[in-house]
């Protein structure tokens, strides 16, 4: 297959072109900014539409908007953008509508930085907006996975009709990488029965609404999406296991950070130290049972995360809290280097 | 027997959760009638505001989404941009186009947004009950101005149709009222012209009709009716304020 | 074996696009390969920096803070990331816009006066590739002929004359 070289920002946008997304609605934002550039020059070719929107409140609003529709839309932002969209995030989720939207994390609170950060965990994987709602969240790691998870997003968002998000970080979206696009069969998914797209006199009208007066009604209509997400739970999960079968000493990590951490634990296991890795690809659902796995042997876990320490509690639910879990991370836009992971290492191995 | 008169095909024939005496329903039977004479209904796709209006989405009988407060402009964009073909209009509320939506408002008349916006102005936030509004006029009454809007304190009413009217992409602002029968025709051809202009891609058109709201007024209707003639005409004049397919373009 | 290359200078001096053609040279050698560019208000007018980092295996962190090779191109760069390289590291300096002399001992320091070269050869802006044509010949990263292809494949075809200056001046740089 041929390997071109993109910038994880650019082979985003181009694999979501490639799945169909029809279209794209962005507002200005470092470190994103490549991928509405993108988009703008080649959407159109597609096909497809590309629009700048008056603020990111807009742009996840004309998101809302094609996907009632029934189109493949997305937009892309950094950490201060997607508070903003928070707001049509939850009334996608509470409308049940598809759409993809990408976070490419700084660091924040407020304005924050510009520089790579994970300190949006929590947003993306609790709390991305008012009410009792989930998206689904995959953290790619290189740039490669942008592409196949771009793809994987869009269908699965349309599988499930809910919001998906792409958490990736300024490094990634910044970065080369060699990337190749697979030949890429887009699942298409009937959306007549619910789409917004004009009745033509042939069906009753469709009504997209997150609105339910009644306290039983919206019960039910929460419930029924949480029986759903239950299935989500059961058959999304995804990660990657890195030499975790002996291990005594299982770091877990995502996205940018897991690739630090791979380099440190390569150079653990040189000093004789039997490290693992755990890196989640579904952030949620998180992947409870993969990491089970994954820390059978180990005597303790070390998180290591761009931010001051937010998946680290998704990972002490996950294993009941059963075995020691350890933090290390920085923030602000510091990348940990591996020589730092592999000092916190040999520090808790010392321990074990 | 001849039928002179019927409900429009594309309203729902439901009750309305409307007030006794809103001019809501006025507006929403004019813009089926529209809808019916130029046969679209199934090519049509409304937005809803929050607000009165809200629930709209249960009246009309062409496809319809619930916005976020403020947004109805920004949801048209994606389903306007997605589906040129198709018609599509928003109904909204004074505080949901003037006050949180003002940005939304502006820029899809900036960018010449190929769509209608139905644009309610009764001063006053009806749904909440009764709190001052981006279009409350100076010394009214509300819950949140008791002792009437003072401009020292919240400042001077928005005039939208003023507004949008010198902005580029807009086709169309025209303020009309449904106080009286003539009123209520003159309304209906502004809709009408409105939804020709979306046809022949014109860009944005916005029909802004003054209406009452006795409930939140503490009036009766025909009290509001004439509170909207009194004070509401003077302050907002009815009138295009912008008509691209006029003689010479502009009025 | 992972090779990491820092490359550094003030923005417009095409450091971004050197660090552009290392990439390059790997993927037309099949390598593993990463670029990563720093990023933000100080590319306009401040200094610029790119990581690229060259292996056989999965690059892990793209970001390089000890370089084996930096190529420095102005001042503060050199000053900045000197002390940074890697023991038995390579740098290479232009030194035109650098007056300093290296003082560590256990790191090669090479200098070219790149900007003055570009100059005198017509180059205009040809310092960049003047140093990576250096880089090439002293660590023999990379064959002349995949250099070639690699700026074939950076350079859209509309660009010839570029192309063709671009593949001069890292001549240039071999020769010297």
């Amino acid at each position: 297959m041929e390997r071109n070289l993109m910038k994880g920002n650019e082979a985003l946008a181009e694999a979501a072109i490639r799945a169909g997304c029809k279209c794209f609605f962005g507002y200005p934002i470092t470190p994103q900014t490549e991928l509405s550039a993108y988009m703008s020059k080649r959407m159109h070719k597609a096909g497809g539409v590309f629009l700048q929107a008056e603020s990111e409140i807009s742009a996840i609003n004309m998101v809302l908007g094609a996907s009632s529709t029934g189109v493949r839309a997305m937009t892309s932002s950094s950490s201060p953008g997607i508070s903003l969209k928070s707001e049509g995030i939850s009334y996608l989720a509470g409308s049940d509508l598809p759409a993809v939207i990408i976070n490419v994390q700084r660091g924040g609170p407020g304005l924050g930085g510009i520089q790579p950060s994970q300190a949006d965990y929590w947003q993306a994987t609790k709390a991305l907006g008012h009410g009792d709602f989930h998206l689904l969240v995959f953290a790619p790691a290189s740039v490669q996975e942008m592409v196949d998870m771009v793809v994987k997003a869009f269908d699965s968002a349309d599988k499930y009709r809910m919001p998906a998000m792409i958490l990736a970080d300024g490094l990634l979206g910044q970065m080369m990488e060699p990337v190749s696009f697979p030949e890429i069969n887009a699942d298409v998914h009937d959306k007549s029965s619910w789409a917004a797209n004009g009745h033509g006199n042939k069906r009753n009208h469709h009504i997209i609404n997150s609105l339910y007066l009644k306290p039983d009604e919206l019960e039910n209509s929460v419930t029924d999406r949480f029986a759903r997400y239950e299935l989500i739970k059961e058959n999304e999960t995804d990660a990657e296991l890195y030499l975790t079968d002996d291990c005594d000493i299982l770091l877990c990590a995502y996205g940018a950070t897991a690739r630090v951490v791979k380099s440190a634990v390569n150079s653990a296991r040189e000093v004789g130290i039997k490290a693992g890795m755990f890196r989640p690809k579904t952030l949620w659902p998180f992947p409870v049972k993969e990491l089970n796995k994954a820390c059978a042997s180990a005597k303790c876990l070390l998180d290591v995360e761009m931010s001051m320490g937010q998946m680290i509690d998704d990972i002490k639910l996950a294993i009941n809290c059963s075995k020691p879990v350890h933090f290390f991370g920085r923030t602000g836009g510091v990348i940990p280097t591996p020589a730092e992971i592999l000092g916190e290492i040999k520090k808790i191995g010392g321990a074990v | 027997m001849a039928v002179v008169f019927e409900r429009p095909k594309s309203l729902i024939d439901v009750a309305t959760h409307y007030c006794p005496g809103c001019t809501h329903g006025i507006v929403h039977r004019l813009v089926c009638e529209v809808i019916d004479e130029m046969g679209i209904e199934g090519d049509t796709i409304g937005i809803c505001p929050v607000g009165c209006s809200v629930m709209a989405y249960d009246y009309f009988g062409c496809d319809m989404i619930e916005a976020p407060h403020g947004r109805a402009p920004a949801v048209a964009t994606g389903v306007k941009r997605t589906n040129p073909d198709k018609f599509v209009f928003t109904y909204q509320g004074d505080g949901d186009l003037a006050a949180i939506g003002t940005a939304e408002t502006v820029h899809v008349a900036a960018r010449g947004e190929n769509i209608v916006i139905i644009f309610i102005n009764n001063t006053i936030y009806g749904m909440t009950g009764g709190q001052m509004a981006p279009t409350t006029i100076p010394g009214q009454v509300t819950q949140t101005t008791p002792y009437g809007r003072d401009p020292e304190l919240a400042g001077y009413p928005v005039r939208v149709c003023e507004m949008l009217a010198t902005l580029t992409g807009t086709a169309l602002a025209q303020r009309v009222s449904v106080d009286t029968v003539p009123h209520i025709r003159e309304t209906k051809k502004a809709i009408r012209k409105a939804f020709e202009n979306q046809k022949e891609k014109r860009g944005l058109s916005i029909v802004e009709v003054l209406s009452t709201c006795p409930t939140n007024w503490g009036m009766s209707p025909t009290e509001a009716i004439k509170r909207l003639q009194d004070e509401m005409i003077p302050y907002y004049p009815l009138g295009v304020y912008k008509d691209v397919t006029a003689e010479g373009g502009n009025k | 074996m992972t090779t990491e290359i820092l490359l550094a200078g003030f923005g417009g001096q095409g450091v971004l696009f050197a660090g552009k053609i290392l990439a390059y040279c790997g993927l037309m050698d099949g390598k593993e390969l990463s670029w990563l560019p720093s990023y933000g208000p100080e590319m306009r007018g401040g200094t610029a920096n790119c990581s690229v980092c060259i292996s056989d295996k999965p690059i892990g962190s793209p970001l390089v803070l000890e370089p084996d090779i930096l190529i420095a191109m102005n001042q503060p760069s050199f000053d900045k990331f000197v002390n940074s390289v890697k023991s038995g590291g390579k740098i290479f300096i232009d030194s035109t816009l650098i007056e300093s002399k290296c003082e560590r001992k256990d790191v090669e320091a090479y200098y070219i006066p790149s900007s003055q070269l570009a100059d005198e050869n017509g180059l205009k802006g040809g310092s960049n590739m003047i140093l990576l044509g250096k880089l090439i010949k002293e660590t023999g990263l990379f064959s002349k002929e995949t250099v070639k292809k690699a700026v074939e494949k950076a350079v859209p075809p509309t660009k010839a004359k570029l192309i063709e200056n671009n593949i001069k001046a890292i001549g240039i740089g071999m020769e010297n």
